[in-house]
Formats: C-alpha cells, sequence, structure tokens
C-alpha cells in the first residue's frame, strides 16, 4: 500500500502569467500524513515499498529477436529465400520491396531503400542474391543510423523529461521502465500524474512509482500543467535528478487537447526556464503510416527531442522509423520490448537492422 | 478538393483517354497507383495483392466512355469493391442467450479495450435499458481494474470487484455467478491486453473463452494500426470463435486501412467504431464511410454539398477567385471568412455527427466562447481603416494602440489577431495550390476559440 503525504508550506515562487497553475494552495514542506487527499490539492505519494531486485534479463538484441523471430520465421523464409543465392533480378527486387513494405516502412521509404541498394549493387558490382543482404542492411543502417543518439542527462539538474504520444502508445508504462534505467545509473527520480483526464492513470502511475520505491506527484483531479509544475518544485527543492512528467494521449486531430499539452510545456518553463530537457514523442510499433504525422504534429506543437518505440516485443516490426529518418527525423532514445519494468533498452540501429534480418 | 487516390490516377489516366474499354494493358499503371494508395492507408500487402487482383478481374471490359472519365469509372469500381469488402452495415451486439448474455473482450495492448467496454455497457444500458455487470479480468496491467472501476461509475453500471491476485477464470465464474443471482442482463467481460505471439497469454484467453462460452467475442482493433494487422487478426481468430470487431480511434487522422486487413482475414463484421475517449464516443460502424477513408475520399466530398450549402456561394466564389489570382489573402477576406464560419454553425452540429476528424472540428467550432471570440475578432477588424485591412503591414506599435483602443481591447489581443491572420494566410495558399478542404478546416478551427 502506498500512503499518501499532503503536504503544506510557504508557496514556491509564483511566475507571473494568467497560465500559472494554482500552486499558493498545493506548496510542498514537511509531510503530514492523511489517509486520502480530500481536496484537489497535490498529493505527494511517497515510496514505502522496496521492489526486489529483478532476475536478470536478457540482452536487448536477445529479447527484440525473440520478438521479431515469429515474424522473422515467416520473413525470414522469404528472405531465406531472396538472399539464399541465385542472381539478382527484377523478381529479386519486387520480393525486398514486399519485405520493406509489410515491415511498416511505407511507400516513400521502401522506395527509397529500393533506389540505394540498387545503387550499392551496381557500385559494388553485386551479382549474387547472397550479397543482397548485406547491400539492405547496409542501406537501412545508413537511413536509420543518425537516430541513434543517447540520451544524455549529464549537467543539469533536475534533467526533465515530459512524456506525449497519441492514446495507449505506452506513455505511461516506458515511465515506470525509464524510472528504473535511471535509478539504475544512480540517479534519484520523481514522476509526475500529469495524465489528469484518463480513469486509473494517475492510479496506474503510483502504482509504477511504487514499483520502483520512487516519489509520484499527483492531483486528486485538475490541471496536467499543475501537477508537472509541483513536481518540479518538488524536484528541486528535494534534489532529485530527474523527473519523469507523464500526460494524457492524445490524437493529433484533438486540436484543444494539442494546445493544452503545449500549455504543459509552457507552464514547465516557468516552474524551470530550461525546462523540459527532453520531450519525448512515445510510438506504438503497431502503427502504421499514421506515425509520420503524429512524429510532425507533436513536434510542431513542442518540439520533440527523443523518441520511444515501444511494443517491438510483438509481430510488429515498427519500420516506419525508417520513414520518420527519412521524413522528418527524431532521435529515437529508447525502444519498449515487453510490459515489464525492465523491458527497454537504448536503441542501437546495428540492432534493430540485425534483428530484422538476420 | 480532388481525393487523394482520384489524385493518384489523374497522372496515369492520360494513356486511359480514348479508349473504349479497359484493358490489362492500359490499367497496369493505374493498379500500381490504386496499389500504393492503399498501401499509404496501411491495408496490409497481401489483402492488398488480393484486392487488385479482384478489382482488375470486375474492371476489364468496363465500358468507360460513358458520361465519367476512365479515371472516374476505375475510382468508383475500386470504392464499390472496397464497400462490398467491408460488409454489411452491423450496429447490433448479439445478446439473445439465457441471461446473462457474456460479451469478452480481446486484443492487443492499448486497443482501447477497457475503454469500449464502458461505451458498449453505457450503449446498453441507456438505449437498451439492460442490467449490466461488468468485470475485469486484466490482473497484470497496473490499475486496469481500477480504471473499469471508474468508468462503470462514471455510467453508473454495477462493477464486479476483483484483484491482480485472482485467476482471470475464477474472476470470470465469480461474475458469472453474480450475474445470474443478480438478474443481470448482460456481463461484459474485459481483459489484458496481449501479444498474439504470447502463448501462455493466448492459452489464458482461450481458457477464459471455454469458461465462459460468450454469445460475443469482440476483437478490438486500433484504427492506426499497420501491416501486423493482419498477423495479430489472424492469430486471434484462430485462438478464438470472434463474433465482431470494434475498431478504435477512428478520430484520428489514420486512414485506418486495417480494418479492411482485419476484415478481410477474420470475415468478422465491424460492428462498432470508436472515436473518442469519452464513453459517448461509440458509433456504428459505415462500410461506404470507410472504404472513403481508406481512399482518402473521406466524407469529404459529401461534407462539400454541405459547405456549399451553408456558405455564401458568391461569397465563397469570389475568395476562390482572388486566390486563384495570386492576390493575397487580407484581413477583409478574413473578417468574410469569420462570417461565413458562422453561417455555418448549422453545418457543426451535422459534422459532429460524422465520425473522424471532421467532428472533432466542429466540436471546437459550436459554443458561446466561440462566439465570443468571433464578435471582438469582428470588433477588432472593424477598428481598422480599410487600408489597414488590404495592407496589414501597415499596422505598427501606434496603429495597434488606436485600433485596440477602438474595440476595446488590449494591444496583445490585436496582435494574436494578426498572429492568426498570417496562420490563416498561409493556410490559404496552402489551400490554394494544393492542400484540400481538411487543411482549410483545420486551420479555420486553429484561429477559434483558444485564440482569444
Ligand atoms: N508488449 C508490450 N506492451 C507494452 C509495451 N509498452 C507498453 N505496453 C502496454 O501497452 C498498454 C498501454 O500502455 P500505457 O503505458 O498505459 O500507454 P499510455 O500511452 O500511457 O496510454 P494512455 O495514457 O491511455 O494514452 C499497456 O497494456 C502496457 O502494458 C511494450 O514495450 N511491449
Ligand atoms: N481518441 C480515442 N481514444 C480512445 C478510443 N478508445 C480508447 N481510447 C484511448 O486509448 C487508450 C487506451 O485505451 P484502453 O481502453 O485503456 O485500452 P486497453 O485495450 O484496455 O489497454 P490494455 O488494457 O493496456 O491492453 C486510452 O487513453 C483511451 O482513452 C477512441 O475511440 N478514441
Ligand atoms: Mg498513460
Ligand atoms: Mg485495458
Amino acid at each position: 500500500m502506498f500512503s499518501f503525504f499532503k503536504k503544506k508550506s510557504a508557496p514556491p515562487a509564483t511566475p507571473a502569467s494568467s497560465e500559472t497553475p494554482a500552486t499558493n494552495t498545493t506548496a510542498i514542506a514537511e509531510p503530514h500524513i492523511a489517509d486520502a487527499p480530500s481536496t484537489p490539492e497535490t498529493a505527494v505519494i511517497a515510496p514505502v515499498v522496496a521492489e526486489a531486485v529483478p532476475p536478470k534479463k536478457p540482452s536487448w538484441t536477445e529479447r527484440l529477436k525473440a520478438g521479431l523471430s515469429k515474424t522473422r520465421d515467416k520473413l525470414g523464409k522469404s528472405l531465406a529465400g531472396l538472399f539464399g543465392g541465385g542472381k539478382i533480378d527484377e523478381d529479386l527486387y519486387d520480393e525486398l520491396e514486399t519485405v520493406l513494405l509489410t515491415a511498416d516502412m511505407g511507400v516513400d521509404a521502401t522506395l527509397h531503400l529500393l533506389k540505394d541498394v540498387r545503387e550499392r549493387v551496381s557500385l559494388r558490382g553485386l551479382k549474387d542474391a547472397a550479397e543482397l543482404k548485406g547491400a539492405l542492411k547496409d542501406s537501412l543502417n545508413d537511413l536509420i543510423g543518425p537516430l541513434e543518439q543517447p540520451l544524455d542527462i549529464a549537467g543539469r539538474k533536475p534533467y526533465v523529461i515530459m512524456m506525449a504520444g497519441v492514446n495507449g502508445a505506452g506513455k505511461t508504462t516506458s515511465i515506470g521502465k525509464l524510472a528504473k534505467y535511471f535509478q539504475s545509473q544512480g540517479k534519484s527520480v520523481l514522476l509526475a500524474a500529469g495524465d489528469t483526464f484518463r480513469a486509473a492513470a494517475r492510479e496506474q502511475l503510483i502504482a509504477w512509482g511504487e514499483r520502483n520505491n520512487v516519489t509520484v506527484i499527483a492531483q486528486q483531479s485538475g490541471d496536467s500543467a499543475a501537477v508537472c509544475f509541483d513536481a518540479i518544485k518538488a524536484a528541486q527543492a528535494r534534489g532529485i535528478d530527474i523527473v519523469l512528467a507523464d500526460t494524457a494521449g492524445r490524437l493529433p486531430t484533438q486540436l484543444h487537447l494539442m494546445e493544452e499539452i503545449k500549455k504543459v510545456k509552457r507552464v514547465i518553463q516557468k516552474a524551470l526556464p530550461e525546462a523540459p530537457h527532453e520531450v519525448m514523442l512515445v510510438l506504438d510499433a503497431n502503427i502504421g503510416q499514421n506515425a509520420i504525422n503524429q512524429v510532425k504534429v507533436f513536434d510542431e506543437a513542442l518540439g520533440l527531442t527523443g523518441l520511444i518505440l515501444t511494443k517491438l516485443d510483438g509481430t510488429a516490426k515498427g519500420g516506419v522509423i525508417a520513414a520518420i529518418a527519412k521524413q522528418n527525423p527524431v532521435p529515437l532514445r529508447f525502444v519498449g520490448v515487453g510490459e515489464s519494468i525492465d523491458d527497454l533498452r537504448p536503441f542501437n540501429a546495428r540492432d534493430y537492422v540485425d534483428a530484422l534480418f538476420d | 478538393m480532388l481525393d487523394n487516390l482520384t489524385n493518384r490516377l489523374s497522372g496515369v489516366i492520360k494513356n486511359l483517354r480514348g479508349q473504349a474499354r479497359l484493358t490489362d494493358a492500359n490499367i497496369q499503371d493505374a493498379m500500381r497507383e490504386v496499389r500504393m494508395a492503399l498501401l499509404e492507408a496501411d491495408v496490409a500487402l497481401p489483402v492488398v495483392k488480393t484486392f487488385i487482383s479482384h478489382v482488375k478481374e470486375r474492371a476489364l471490359g468496363q465500358e468507360v466512355m460513358g458520361s465519367l472519365t476512365p479515371g472516374q469509372a476505375l475510382v468508383g469500381v475500386v470504392n464499390e469493391e472496397l464497400t462490398k469488402l467491408m460488409g454489411e452495415k452491423n450496429d447490433a451486439l448479439n445478446l439473445a442467450a439465457v441471461p446473462p448474455a457474456i460479451v469478452l473482450m480481446a486484443g492487443l495492448q492499448g486497443a482501447g479495450k477497457t475503454t469500449t467496454v464502458g461505451k458498449l455497457a453505457k450503449l446498453l444500458k441507456e438505449t437498451q435499458k439492460k442490467k449490466v455487470l461488468v468485470v475485469s479480468a486484466d490482473v497484470y496491467r497496473p490499475a486496469a481494474i481500477e480504471q473499469l472501476k471508474t468508468l462503470a461509475g462514471q455510467i453508473g453500471v454495477e462493477w464486479f470487484p476483483s484483484d491482480g491476485t485472482q485467476k482471470p477464470v475464477e474472476i470470470a465464474r465469480a461474475a458469472v455467478d453474480h450475474a445470474k443471482r443478480h438478474f443481470f442482463d448482460v456481463l461484459m467481460v474485459d481483459t489484458a491486453g496481449r501479444l498474439a505471439i504470447d502463448d501462455a497469454m493466448m492459452q489464458e484467453i482461450k481458457a477464459l473463452h471455454a469458461s465462459l462460452n460468450p454469445i460475443e467475442t469482440l476483437f478490438v482493433v486500433d484504427a492506426m494500426q499497420g501491416q501486423d494487422a493482419v498477423n495479430t487478426a489472424q492469430a486471434f481468430n484462430e485462438a478464438l470463435p470472434l463474433t465482431g470487431v470494434i475498431l478504435t480511434k477512428m478520430d484520428g487522422d489514420a486512414r485506418g486501412g486495417a480494418a479492411l486487413s482485419v476484415r478481410h482475414v477474420t470475415g468478422k463484421p465491424i460492428k462498432f467504431i470508436g472515436v473518442g475517449e469519452k464513453l459517448t464516443g461509440l458509433e456504428p460502424f459505415h462500410p461506404e464511410r470507410m472504404a472513403s477513408r481508406i481512399l482518402g475520399m473521406g466524407d469529404v466530398l459529401s461534407l462539400i454539398e454541405e459547405v456549399q450549402k451553408g456558405i455564401d456561394q458568391d461569397e465563397a466564389a469570389k475568395m476562390a477567385k482572388k486566390l486563384k489570382s495570386g492576390k493575397g489573402f487580407d484581413l477583409e477576406d478574413f473578417k468574410a471568412q469569420m462570417q461565413q464560419m458562422k453561417n455555418m454553425g448549422g453545418m457543426a452540429n451535422l459534422l459532429e455527427k460524422m465520425p473522424g476528424q471532421l467532428g472533432q472540428m466542429a466540436k471546437g467550432v459550436q459554443g458561446a466562447e466561440a462566439e465570443k471570440s468571433m464578435r471582438r475578432i469582428e470588433g477588432i477588424i472593424n477598428s481598422m481603416t480599410p487600408e489597414e485591412r488590404r495592407k496589414p503591414e501597415l499596422l505598427k506599435a501606434s496603429r495597434k494602440r488606436r485600433i485596440a483602443a477602438g474595440s476595446g481591447v488590449t494591444v496583445q489581443e490585436v496582435n494574436r489577431l494578426l498572429n492568426q491572420f498570417e496562420q490563416t494566410q498561409k493556410m490559404m495558399k496552402q489551400f490554394s495550390s494544393k492542400g484540400g478542404l481538411m487543411k482549410m478546416m483545420r486551420g479555420m478551427k486553429g484561429m477559434l476559440p483558444g485564440g482569444m
């Protein structure tokens, strides 16, 4: 069980703006225990349960491969046939096109890759179908390699990471995993329950807080921006290294919600002018070409600095990142490979390409 | 606005001109365009292939000389075939069972199962006066049970308690027992999201199905899903005797090709679409709308008709002419556009009933707040001289102060209006080049009401 600690004290410096959340009533100080928050004030849900150290998990490539293996069986079959030997001919390129399209790479990226592979083949004077695989892997790696830019949190404290994405993409779960990831690097973490809309979104994040034994800042109801503001103030007061701010899922077509999330970002900036240091869009690997538009619209609204690609443990291959790399590149920081706390890996382009084709 | 597919086809249609019939030779290129359009809409490749050969068969020999252009004839065939494949309109749940009629949900993680349970329960309660019990067999996801409990509370249906230490089958049995003893008409069973390749989890839901013997087993699919929809649908269809499909998140702008993939693989009717996070966001499925959406023609065609009814034709024609002639869009036009928006109030009502993006936009166009902000914008523009309206670049600080004073607003608000105007100007440029109605509507909506 978690307990609610409601805090009271002098309000933090109030930024002068109409968008300032009503923090005057929800300030941080010595906690006293309340059974439950009876007001919509900010509650600080402090950890009380220590998490047992989970068993060692397989490496991310193993994990990713295991996940991709089922499709790869299918894909692999066509690939084995493809790369098995024989001449490089038009039928082979057609097959290749099929492979890329069915990985959700989209028409544009697929045509680009095919052209690129053809050039490599003629440049290197490749004749044998077996050599085509190497050329294809190189092409894809060249395309998505630039997305591989690990998140660097050094030098700023608190480092504020704001999550965004469509409904059900895996934002909240990814926060749970990131909390573990950063803690295992010796960083202290605080979570902000910025999804004040969806049923039990707050409880979900609190559960992840418990699993990680970290504090969650939440409000009974109310304003996402205000929660994030309070969380940053709390992190500053406590010398926390990293703030992970959850937000409600929203579709790019929900213009009022896109406005709302812009406001969340602005209010975060008010709490800490240089924040958010990272605005992360969470993409579900199952999603097809619409992911491209998601990147575009969220980028326009928030200025994305990173991506997380979730659910790569399924049969979906997330090839849409190739299209994203081509049309609107944003660093892909992590991939999600399961629902458990350890199922997060920094993105590695080579590993991804290998897992896809080997 | 021309639809996506027609656009695509127009380039390759030339070789159809003057031909009497569609033949294997002359529709090759066109078929490739259809293929691309479907792929861009996320229809799974194997399904695309089958579909194309089907369309070809039907199109071949078709007379194209009539009043339609060959391109339109082809689009017509594609649209018709697609609509047919989508199946009949089917917006009812089968509840013909000895009570309680049991409804089981299944699908991938985050597809929208739990939310849909809430929506269906609300629908059954309110339109069919059913006594509904909901229960969660999701013992994995943090706060999944709490989520369903909250939703049940919101709609006022009974929630049957369960917790993470129980086994799904146990939970289900207890819920059925409770439903029987308390004479519930319907029991809705939510389940955890699962991957089709997770054997243990697929076994679990099979066991759950066996124990519940539900009359409806609904596969919940995210309309944004890509190529993998075929694999997932196939696996769920093999594991469970699905009775229907629910397509969620249709309020987004995904073209929704997954609908075709899933329908093709399972052969099961798409019963409802989800069009919002709110529990009212559930609508019957319309095959013809879905077909048009996948092809990128959407409801836009019928919308255009409505827009034309709502809009002052002379005004619209003037605007179109002006835009075409390359002359700038000025504040005078901006004001006229605002007035048009007002006239469209009735249309907004209609739009709201439509699924997807348009419905969402309509919601923003309405309401007292929008009214108020429109009045303010008009007030500000009215305080400008005709010259200023034509040449907004004249508006420097002192003029802005005068206008603000004249219309009783702050200079900031004048600035904000000018910003919105600039955005609209940009948008109008896009519209007159390639954009399209959708973009224009989106832009219009963007001006309201948050801005002022
Ligand atoms: N298999 C798998 N499931 C995942 C992964 N990441 C998240 N999920 C599952 O996806 C579902 C949705 O995850 P959430 O974290 O609730 O998604 P969200 O984006 O916060 O959703 P909303 O807040 O409702 O918009 C849950 O069932 C998660 O367990 C992943 O990497 N692999
Ligand atoms: N915009 C929109 N959002 C939806 C729709 N249906 C569901 N959602 C949202 O999608 C997200 C996931 O919905 P859930 O009902 O939690 O999905 P689920 O399938 O139960 O997820 P798991 O239990 O984790 O597998 C939530 O944020 C919902 O609010 C819809 O039709 N439109
Ligand atoms: Mg969430
Ligand atoms: Mg659920």
